[in-house]
């Protein structure tokens, strides 16, 4: 299976975002570069929406990603509650 | 009683499909074909505009509210960086060249970027690529704005930063990123897409702004730091745009594939070539470093890159051209680019100088199968003639590559000893390449690269001298001439960083900075 990813900003905000896409991809790694972060997945990996707000403790609109998101790869699908990236190999 | 909760509001998916269908309409004054005279002449066929997806479902309310907030966090910090002196945080001032290189030669390229989306957008009948294009426009012009302002945290204090718009259409190796843009706006809009939505933003842009970005950020540089970010938190979207393109494009007609897999060759190849400039930073102007060239390399392009292709491999894509070559490249372009930037040292907007010991060590480990035999021996004489008073500068002019305008200083496909040369005949002319690929690309449109204005060919016909200046006169000192065309100060702005005004300042001031004078 190829992998995709996702880079953050490394800061306040995106903590509990990593976190949650930690805990919801067991299989992804985490990958902290200078003032970045990468997460790599096989196959595919899904942003969810519920777990962040359960972490930060307020509604979270999914697109307050686009914020920090410094690139990503695979196709994307999002929806109000999920951001998935996934290749078809 | 329970209040009864009122209807949800609109979906992501609901609310993008009502701002983005149905908008545009069948002209009857004129004729389509006239309202959009550039969409058919490439040979591409879209028969359904509707199915166009743009995977971001961003609407300009969000787009706007989003947008504001990076720009009010991108000022705070620059702001920031302006009031502490941060220009005095980096590693070193060697550093501040990698600056000046970004500054010079890439930004003015997101000028462009905008460009090209407006008018494509205006060129394409369909409504939702119309509006991806129109949202990619505007954060180009952002991110050309927001790094014109970053010159200037820069411009105060260091050499070289002075007249950026003035030496991209003038300086001889800004003439690369700016051909390559000039050459993608210059082509049909489909084409376009394909070279910078997906071939630049998609399968390129993050060998540029991610390894060097973070470089920056761990080299202590908060400033380029943060409109790197800013301008990088734009791309996520623009890289999807750029795979969206691909995908509407090869799902529309069977007919569009070779048209499409010609210009994923051309295009790849082209950025990869403009890509030369970025190993070069990474692999020695970042004092501090975090990935070679090479890991970022297999990082960025080989292993994501590979996932693409093969996801594409459905609609009969198949990877570029030239991969042989270029997995062989890695070992040896950044060390090629160094050198050949060390030697014209006086003709750059930027200092070169030559690794230290720990540096050369960090290479010879990061490149076991080249450095050590073909470009650590060399660098070292240098460094050795350099001590005797015989810094070398080379006076003569290169050979420049029609199609990508670098000078040959690429070597043949397994022969790193071997300088490659290619030519073709071309209506009583001879053309030169720096490679199979660029050869190619010139033999597929050659009357559009025999336009190409190539620096070394435009000083030798006289065409880069300031007005009133006689070739013909005695003691005529060709390239004082060029300097002056270029408004480069000989001695401030170009030679050897060792001795520079940039390091004499950056140790005086950092001393300052810590001690009471």
């Amino acid at each position: 299976m190829s992998k995709v990813f996702i880079a953050l900003q490394t800061n306040d905000d995106t903590r509990s975002i990593i976190q949650a896409i930690l805990a919801d991809n067991p299989h992804a790694i985490c990958n902290e570069q200078p003032a970045m972060v990468k997460i790599d997945a096989e196959g595919s990996l899904t942003v969810r929406r519920s777990t962040i707000e359960e972490l930060i403790g307020r509604d979270f609109d999914l697109q307050e990603l686009h914020i920090n998101l410094i690139s990503l790869t695979g196709h994307v699908d999002e929806s109000d509650d999920e951001l998935t990236l996934s290749w078809n190999n | 009683m329970d209040m009864k909760v009122s209807k949800k509001k609109l979906g992501l998916k609901e609310k993008y499909q009502h701002m983005t269908r149905g908008l545009g309409w069948e002209t009857t004054y004129q004729s389509m074909d006239d309202v959009f005279p550039f969409v058919k002449y490439e040979g591409i066929k879209i028969h359904d505009w509707e199915k166009w997806e743009d995977p971001f479902r961003l609407t300009m309310d969000a787009y706007w509210k989003y947008q504001a907030e990076k720009e009010r966090k991108l000022y705070a910090i620059i702001d920031a960086y302006a009031q502490n002196n941060g220009h005095l945080s980096v590693t070193d001032a060697r550093y501040i060249n990698a600056v000046k290189l970004f500054l010079n030669g890439i930004s003015p390229l997101e000028y462009m970027a905008h460009r090209g989306f407006a008018m494509t957008g205006r060129q394409f009948p369909g409504v939702g690529p119309r509006v991806a294009c129109l949202m990619q426009s505007l954060d180009e012009i952002r991110h050309a704005q927001t790094q014109i302002h970053s010159i200037s945290n820069y411009n105060k204090y260091y050499n070289g930063f002075h007249e950026y718009r003035h030496m991209l259409e003038r300086v001889w190796y800004l003439s690369v990123p700016r051909s390559f843009f000039d050459d993608a706006v210059t082509a049909g809009p489909f084409e376009f897409m394909v070279a910078i939505g997906f071939s630049f933003e998609y399968v390129l842009t993050n060998l540029l702004f991610v390894p060097f970005v973070s470089g920056a950020a761990y080299n202590g540089d908060m400033g380029t730091m943060t409109f790197g970010f800013s301008a990088q938190s734009d791309e996520a979207r623009h890289m999807t745009l750029g795979l969206e393109v691909i995908k509407f494009i090869l799902e529309q007609d069977p007919d569009n594939l070779p048209i499409v897999q010609q210009w994923i060759d051309k295009w790849t190849w082209r950025g990869y070539r403009v890509l030369t400039l970025v190993g070069m930073m990474m692999d020695y102007m970042l004092p501090k470093r975090i990935m070679s060239w090479k890991e970022a390399w297999e990082v960025y392009f080989e292993e994501n890159g590979g996932a693409l292709f093969k996801d594409l491999a459905r609609y009969g894509i198949r990877p570029p051209k030239w991969l042989d070559q270029i997995e062989q490249d890695k070992d040896h372009i950044s060390h090629q680019a160094w050198a050949t930037f060390y030697n014209y040292a006086a003709a750059c907007n930027f200092h070169t100088w030559i690794p230290t010991d720990d540096e050369l060590d960090w290479l010879s480990q990061k490149y076991p199968n080249s450095f050590d035999k073909y470009y650590r021996p060399r660098l070292e004489h240098w460094r050795e003639e350099a001590k005797k008073g015989n810094r070398f500068y080379n006076k003569t002019l290169p050979m420049l590559c029609q199609t990508c305008q670098i000078p040959m200083i690429f070597t043949e496909p397994g022969d790193p000893t071997q300088i490659c040369y290619r030519e073709v005949d071309y209506k009583d002319n001879k053309y030169h390449f720096c490679s199979d690929g660029c050869k190619e690309i010139f033999e597929h449109e050659p009357e559009k690269y025999i336009q190409a204005w190539l620096p070394v060919h435009q000083i030798y016909q006289g065409n880069c001298f300031n007005e009133g200046v006689d070739p013909t006169a005695e003691g005529f000192d060709p390239l004082a001439a060029v300097l002056d065309y270029y408004h480069l100060n000989f001695g401030r702005d170009n030679l050897d960083f060792e001795g520079s005004e940039d390091q004499k300042n950056f140790d005086e001031w950092r001393g300052m900075a810590t001690k009471n004078v």
